[in-house]
């Protein structure tokens, strides 16, 4: 009962996790705004699935083949979004500014 | 239950398409791109457990493995203009066997 409740959280959390990446990826004027927001709640998003389906799963064949692609999501998720962000600013696209941070800089 | 976390997955889905398809640069294009696939990997790991299948937990993992390496292909050829693999040897090896 626990578990089962346990895993509806965190399949509601990740659903939730989901939506708002997705919102932000929408809605976000920058692309690196853009990336930040897709990239951080894809992670998570698909941690907590991952998760609450494990916890539905019990141990089992199952629960490894979840474990499996927890991992490789861990690892290439972040990967993804980085090499991303490296490849567009050295393509030369540059994010963008308001006017207090250009002053700064300059 | 299992039908509203994959009406969630859907719902992102569709924004991430609407990005890809409107997306200025090519790099909103293949994150969008990379964040429909992610869910993609989710939507088929919820739709095994909703069917009572989970086999198809197979089908999620290889997806997941290519999807990264489509991303990381399509950033490649984006960035670079080409592969960068060895075509100037294979250029010079069809021309020495030309010769």
């Amino acid at each position: 009962m626990i578990i089962d409740i346990l895993s509806w959280i965190c399949l509601l959390a990740g659903g939730a996790l989901g939506i708002i990446g997705g919102v932000g990826l929408y809605r976000f004027p920058d692309f690196y705004s853009r990336l930040h927001a897709a990239g951080i709640t894809d992670t998570l998003c698909a941690m907590l699935i991952l998760l609450g389906l494990g916890l539905q799963a019990g141990w089992g064949i199952a629960a490894f083949k979840l474990a499996l692609i927890f991992v490789f999501l861990f690892f290439t998720c972040p990967t993804a979004s980085h090499a991303l962000a490296n490849a567009a600013l050295h393509s030369g696209l540059k994010p963008k500014l308001d006017k207090s941070s250009r002053e700064v800089k300059s | 239950m299992f039908i509203a976390i994959s009406l969630a997955i859907l719902i992102t889905m569709g924004l991430a398409l609407t990005r890809a398809l409107a997306g200025p640069t090519t790099f909103d294009r293949i994150a969008a791109v990379n964040m429909f696939g992610t869910k993609t990997v989710l939507l088929i790991a919820v739709l095994a457990f909703l069917s009572g299948r989970t086999d198809l937990l197979d089908i999620a993992l290889v997806y997941a493995l290519i999807n990264f390496i489509g991303v990381v292909a399509a950033l490649k050829l984006v960035t670079q203009g080409n592969f960068h693999t060895s075509d100037k040897d294979t250029i010079k090896a069809e021309q020495g066997e030309r010769e």
